[in-house]
């Protein structure tokens, strides 16, 4: 069962450590204060919105079906065998013609427009444990990255517990 | 490893048999810590934020007011350095208080125990005491030391008296001379509220002036303690958690101002009799960070632990009362207290903690609140008989107490007429490379006591003196580095023939120990004392010396203040952790480099203590080069 990174809208304080963590985990260095003295500052690909009074963190759902291949003309996007849908590596590379920004409905893919390339979340940030940067940094538990269904059952458990206890 | 100390080790083994949270386990907590913070890109001086700066132009670049990140990593490391500046300034006039009230008639308890230095502090600040009594005169002296609080006219007196005449130009020059203590912490307040000084610049020239207003704080403290509770000769001791009494009455004295703990040695002396009669061996005080650095300086009582590891004692079981005055104090230590019977006792007013037994210290009853205080600590010994205690059987022997006066008089049995004479002879032979002062906390984050042990043990190698002030000391005096047998082990060739010969001319059986112990964090103003008389004698200012300082695991707020003004007196300053300011490229590189051609001294960020030591020392090559001393590469 892949694991997905997976939200519990109530808990994120908006403190932007997920931001912070994932450009770190996408810089040479792998480090905060490596990382500052980088030319190439390290982009983050993740986003931390506020709607209403509502803190929300926002990244790639990793779509079963993902739009975002479909529409990549290029063959730049694509599905790798562990199921992260990247533009690297692909088979051929990305040209910046962001019709992959345009059909994403989250909105969670962005630009390099130095490069000239799509940035979306690309799992490159895995610790030895084999959890994401974001997840690892967050600190109040507000990611979540698990098997979809272990979460429901969370889920499930908590809503029963609330309703009926 | 969590601490380099064995006994902290064996304590942290029973903590974890018996399930108790130690500040280990809070850090493990609290990670991942916010890279804004870290990196000083966060501020919250109004409700329109908290505002974040994006350090990788990645996202905002601007606080909603417009601040950039220089301004606000600079807001917020002069805020930093006013409340160090304010903890000083607080300790400082608590003992302008005692004093003054003991003149007036009104604290019995006090009394002036060091009469020459009441004359000698009288004259340096231009108060005729001649015809005075010593009443007249420390009422005096208290009102000189009040004065320098509030805003008077120019700089104020007591820097002007302690400092050499060409840092006086150095720091006007730069528009550094604050004009009291307190109005200038107000001022770097006013300064950093929102939308006043967005200078970062200016800012960190307001952040040079109140560490000024810091160092002349911590001079005030030195002096005042000295005159009033003597100023610390030689002595001897030990120290570490073996040096609880498993069947005494264990008092700590934990915090930092001497005006309780002095008090509570001298009533605990006449109370023995009343422990022993509740079926104690006796009351056996220890000593907890700087207000135990206070008492082992002037009464040798045994430091126990130092900064992060103390609820390590508690755990003990064998620890009857902890009395507290403030500053460092950790409020865990009555969670901690809880499953151990230990008595958490607070005594200031303005420093409780909810769940500790407070006993209020006012000066004018110093010694009936002591009584008090003891007495309950029996009462805890009572209700322990019986109960298995865990003590460590880890000491090491210490011979602290090297104030100014201490080091001078040990120097002139060498030459009783030129005291200082034999130091400069030896530092210009090389026999001793230069002088390093290590002083701060112990952090969490770093190995407890890894810096220091690695960086003085390096330095001894290389000739190099060392000086150590606060729970850098306690460092030093836990793992042996204060007892004379350590200039044996580790001092090298030169450094070692000059701390024997100075031992012996002294009668003592061996050399000097190879790290002096000058006293607690305020004692740092001791070692410009003595680069100020170094440099005096030499014919230059303070930043052409070889010396330099050290806070290799700083902590707190206080320390960024010392760290400042030892910068602002000319030194080299290292530091062991990276301060949050990384977050403006042109804030660090005022603080490592572009200070240097302004003030001499400047900030060595090194995280790994083997470099640090190697900077440092390069550092003091680079100072010998300029005095036109034989520089030795290593
Ligand atoms: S921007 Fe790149 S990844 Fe996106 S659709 Fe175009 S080529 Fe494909
Ligand atoms: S999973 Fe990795 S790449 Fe994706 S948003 Fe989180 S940190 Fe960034
Ligand atoms: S780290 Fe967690 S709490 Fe903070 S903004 Fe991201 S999701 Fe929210
Ligand atoms: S002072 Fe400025 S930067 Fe600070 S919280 Fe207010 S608006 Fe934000």
């Amino acid at each position: 069962m892949n694991k997905e990174i997976l939200i519990r809208y109530d808990r994120c304080t908006g403190c932007r450590s997920c931001e912070l963590a994932c450009a770190v985990a996408h810089s040479a260095s792998k480090t905060l204060f490596g990382a500052l003295s980088e030319k190439k500052p390290p982009r983050k690909r993740i986003f931390v919105h506020q709607v209403g009074s509502k803190k929300v963190p926002l990244n790639c759902r990793h779509c079963a079906e993902a739009p975002c291949i479909d529409a990549c003309i290029a063959g730049a996007m694509h599905r790798t065998a562990e199921g992260v849908v990247t533009n690297e590596d692909g088979e051929q590379p990305c040209t910046g013609c962001w019709m992959c920004v345009m059909v994403c409905p989250y909105g969670v893919i962005r630009s390099e427009l130095a490069e000239k390339i799509a940035l979306k979340c690309d799992r490159n940030c895995l610790d030895g444990s084999g959890t994401p940067a974001c997840v690892r940094a967050c600190p109040t538990g507000a990611l979540v990255y698990g098997a979809v269904d272990s979460f429901a059952a969370d889920r499930r458990q908590e809503f029963l517990s609330k309703a009926l206890l | 490893m969590l601490s380099r100390d064995r006994a902290v080790q064996q304590m942290l083994d029973i903590a974890r048999q018996q399930n108790v949270e130690t500040v280990w386990d809070r850090l493990a907590d609290q990670l991942p810590q916010c890279g804004f913070g870290e990196l000083g890109l966060c501020c919250r001086h109004c409700t329109q934020g908290p505002c974040r700066i994006s350090p990788f132009a990645d996202g905002p670049q601007r606080g909603v007011c417009g601040a950039t990140a220089d301004t606000m990593v600079a807001r917020g490391l002069v805020r930093a350095i006013a409340a160090g500046a304010a903890a000083h300034a607080g300790h400082a006039k608590h003992l302008a208080h005692a004093l003054h009230k003991w003149a007036r008639g009104t604290a019995p308890d006090y009394a002036v125990r060091d009469e020459a230095k009441l004359r000698a502090v009288a004259a340096r600040q231009g108060i005729d005491g001649a015809e005075l009594s010593t009443r007249e005169l420390a009422e005096k002296v208290a009102h000189s030391a009040f004065s320098q609080f509030a805003e008077g006219d120019g700089p104020m007196a007591w820097a002007r008296a302690t400092l050499t005449a060409g840092r006086m130009q150095a720091l006007e020059k730069l528009g550094a001379l604050p004009a009291g203590i307190e109005s200038s912490i107000a001022e770097m307040l006013h300064r950093t509220h929102i939308g006043v000084d967005a200078d970062p610049v200016n800012l960190l020239a307001g952040g040079i002036s109140c560490a000024v207003a810091d160092y002349t704080g911590c001079h005030i403290g030195t002096d005042l303690a000295d005159i009033l509770f003597g100023t610390p000769a030689p002595v001897v001791s030990e120290a570490n958690l073996g040096a609880l009494k498993p069947e005494a009455v264990n008092i700590a004295l934990h915090g930092h101002n001497p005006v309780l703990s002095e008090v509570l040695v001298r009533v605990a002396a006449e109370m023995q009799s009343e422990a022993q009669a509740a079926g104690a061996q006796g009351i056996n005080l220890v000593g907890i960070c700087c207000t135990g650095n206070e008492v082992l300086m002037r009464h040798g009582v045994p430091p126990l632990t130092h900064s992060i590891s103390q609820e390590m004692p508690i755990l003990t079981g064998a620890l009857d009362a902890m009395v507290v005055d403030y500053q460092c104090v950790y409020p865990s230590i009555v969670e901690v207290s809880r499953c151990y019977g230990t008595k958490v006792i607070t005594t200031m007013g303005m420093a409780k903690i909810a769940g500790a037994t407070h006993i209020e210290l006012k000066e004018e009853e110093a010694a009936e609140k002591a009584r008090q205080i003891i007495r309950e600590a029996i009462t805890a010994f009572q209700a322990r008989r019986g109960r298995p205690v865990n003590i460590p059987p880890v000491k090491s022997k210490v011979v602290a107490g090297f104030s100014v006066e201490a080091i001078l008089a040990a120097l002139a049995k060498l030459n009783a007429a030129d005291p200082l004479k034999p130091l400069l002879d030896n530092i210009v032979s090389g026999n001793i490379q230069g002088v390093v002062l290590f002083a701060g906390c112990n952090n969490v984050k770093v190995p407890q006591d890894h810096n220091y042990l690695v960086m003085a043990e390096e330095l001894l190698r290389r000739d190099v003196l060392l000086l150590a002030t606060g729970c850098g000391a306690g460092a030093y005096a836990r793992h042996g580095l204060l007892d004379p047998a350590a200039t044996e082990r580790y001092a090298g060739a030169g450094l070692k023939a000059v701390l024997s010969a100075i031992g012996q001319a002294n009668g003592l059986d061996g050399p000097l120990p190879p790290v002096l112990h000058m006293g607690s964090c305020v004692d740092n103003s001791r070692a410009v004392d003595l680069a100020v008389a170094i440099a005096s004698k030499l014919g230059v200012d303070t930043d052409k010396l070889p010396v330099a300082a050290s806070a290799p695991e700083f902590k707190t707020e206080k320390a960024v203040a010392i760290g400042t003004w030892a910068v602002a007196c000319g030194l080299p300053v290292h530091l062991g952790l990276v301060p949050p300011v990384l977050g403006s490229a042109l804030v660090t590189s005022l603080l490592t480099a572009g200070i240097k051609d302004l003030l001499g001294g400047y900030f060595i960020v090194e995280t790994d203590p083997q470099q640090a030591a190697e900077k440092l020392y390069a550092a003091i090559q680079e100072r010998r080069r300029g005095l036109g001393l034989e520089t030795r590469p290593w």
